[in-house]
């Protein structure tokens, strides 16, 4: 099941409030850049052999692999920003993107920080109500680049298996 | 979000007023996408009717036991696998008081019990057990003539190939194989025959749109060269390259097909029509992604078939998968997608239809597209009046056909549906 994984740490309670608070800000300003539809900025929160995948809990409860989105490297979130931009025709949205219950669940000798936390989605299309569009969780790796976080890996795992109508954006 | 209750483009008139405008193929009502006694009449003719419709792939039951929920239309039936290994489709109905028993998506099962009143059921649907039958202490129970084999939920009519299952509401339907054609039964085979499936997940989107409109989109490659700016860009199917229409003789089915050329040369001419289609000079970061690695005995690099009235199989280079359409009323559908492999599939195979699973689905570089034009189309319909759309490229032509640039496929299914619908 996706949710409530609990690592093994060794951390101490001030260490985890500190690395939650570094996820916590992270996730802010991602969440801040995908509000603004700046799809060009989304990439640059990855390594450059980052991981990106967006599935229903369905598909990874069963192990199953597929990605409504799956990009393995930055270079394919760049084309998949430039898509989104460029050739994939849709109507104008706004997307509210909410995140929340950030846990650490660990970090490994390397450095690797492991979290997870939920997310919701909300969008308005220009002359509809406003709707939850998607609810899920966030399972992350982060590493520290030059003083900075970046995800190694998210999983984006949404519990709103039946999508409405179609997904542009990344969450 | 509740739908516009009223529409005032006729849909509302009693199905005997409707006619369609002038007995001309060449024009498409407004209504058959609105019109609530249209739907109720495709339920009983067409998905209720002689039409096979795809339920599942036998690699998502592949054990004795295995089950999943699917649909037949919009009526939800049990795919289940028995001891024997024999395939059974049913209604997800109880036959005592209609509950819809079976809640989970897929899984296992030794049997199928309603939770309302533990009526119990085996993997074929026969109903095998009901509490209290005689009663408790000599009172109550079923009346003494109850008999349990005349009250199963109802069994459709299955028919498997190469691990395609179809099911079907009549008796009387003729074969697969004769349904299909050959031409498109050929096209089937391409994808199915000889491989064994790895099923690589799902996915599942509402489209706020007419079910007949994803038909529609299938038969229409004109659309394929304009509104897919990604399709033309990449030069996955661009006006001017090897192409085909491969219709069945009835104008139920068809198979949209193209081989990607990367030498084709845009000329002047096309760029030009193609308008804000084409974006020259657009590259990959990551130019691997639309590598084509040949894996069938095909000159097509696509084929888009679509199996009237429920299923479209999909070959995009590398990614395959099958769609299946719920129909939810005149106003949306749902889609089901199943993407899948080849069980002898490398890692590196599965990681490059893992990669190119992004062209396709709910999120897909083109799957969006359609997505957004049909409600586009829908929103049109619903605040029309007296509407009505033309469909009028290659008039020469009705069914099969070599260029993109046509609806000869459209007219030849209007004409079947036409001729099923008496509209």
């Amino acid at each position: 099941m996706a949710t409530n994984q609990q690592r093994d740490t060794n951390l101490s309670p001030d260490e985890a409030r500190a690395l939650r608070f570094d996820v916590e800000e992270f996730n802010t300003e991602y969440a801040r850049i995908l509000d603004a539809q700046d799809i060009d900025a989304w990439p640059d929160f990855f390594t450059t052999d980052g991981f990106y995948r967006i599935t229903g809990r369905e598909n990874y409860d069963a192990g199953l692999t597929i990605g409504l989105v799956w990009c393995d490297g930055r270079p394919m979130m760049q084309d998949r920003a430039a898509a989104v931009k460029t050739t994939m025709v849709h109507a104008p949205r706004y997307l509210r993107h909410y995140n929340s219950n950030v846990r650490v669940t660990g970090v490994d000798g390397d450095g690797t920080i492991h979290s997870e936390s939920n997310y919701l989605v909300v969008e308005t299309l220009m002359e509809e109500e406003t709707r939850i569009f998607q609810a899920g969780l966030y399972i992350d790796q982060f590493v520290r680049e030059d003083g900075g976080m970046l995800l190694k890996s998210r999983d984006c795992i949404y519990d709103s298996l039946l999508i409405p109508n179609d997904m542009v954006y990344p969450v | 979000m509740p739908d516009t209750p009223f529409i005032d483009d006729g849909s509302n008139l009693p199905l005997s007023e409707l006619r369609w405008p002038d007995d001309d193929l060449t024009r498409i009502p407004d209504w058959i996408y609105t019109s609530d006694e249209v739907f109720q009449r495709e339920r009983e003719r067409i998905f209720f009717g002689e039409s096979w419709c795809f339920v599942a792939l036998e690699a998502e039951i592949p054990d004795p036991g295995s089950f999943k929920r699917s649909y037949v239309g919009d009526v939800p039936v049990i795919v289940s696998r028995d001891q024997d290994g024999e395939v059974h489709v049913f209604e997800n109905r109880c036959a005592h008081r209609g509950v819809e028993f079976c809640r989970d998506l897929r899984g296992k099962a030794e049997n199928f019990t309603c939770p309302y009143h533990q009526w119990m059921y085996d993997l074929s649907g026969k109903l095998m057990a009901v509490p209290f039958r005689r009663g408790d202490r000599g009172e109550g129970g079923m009346p003494k003539d109850f008999k349990l084999e005349d009250h199963n939920p109802k069994k459709l009519n299955v028919t498997i190939r190469h691990g395609v299952v179809f099911a079907s509401f009549s008796e009387t339907v003729e074969s697969l194989e004769d349904y299909l054609g050959p031409d498109n039964l050929e096209q089937f085979d391409v994808v199915f025959k000889g491989r064994k499936l790895k099923i690589l997940g799902f996915y599942k989107n509402r489209l706020q749109g007419n079910w007949k409109l994803y038909h529609e989109n299938l038969k229409d490659p004109y659309h394929a060269t304009l509104l897919h700016v990604y399709l033309a860009t990449f030069r996955l199917m661009v006006a001017g390259q090897k192409s085909a229409m491969i219709c069945d003789e009835s104008g139920r089915h068809s198979t949209m097909a193209s081989a990607k050329d990367d030498d084709i040369e845009i000329t002047e001419e096309t760029a030009s029509q193609m308008k804000s289609a084409f974006r020259e000079g657009m590259e990959l970061s990551d130019p691997e992604f639309l590598n084509y690695v040949q894996e069938f005995d095909s000159p097509w690099t696509v084929t888009m078939q679509i199996i009237w009235p429920n299923l479209i199989v999909q070959r995009e280079l590398n990614t395959l998968g099958i769609r299946h359409i719920v129909p939810r009323g005149p106003n949306a559908l749902d889609m089901y997608w199943t993407m899948f492999g080849y069980d002898d599939d490398t890692p590196e195979m599965d990681k490059h239809r893992l990669k190119q699973a992004n062209l396709m689905g709910p999120s897909g570089y083109l799957g969006v597209d359609d997505n957004e034009a049909i409600k586009f189309l829908q929103d049109g319909f619903k605040h029309s009046q007296d509407g009505e759309g033309i469909v009028k490229l290659e008039p020469e032509k009705e069914g099969s056909t070599q260029t993109l640039i046509s609806e000869a496929s459209v007219r030849a299914l209007y004409r079947h549906y036409r001729e099923v619908m008496d509209i």
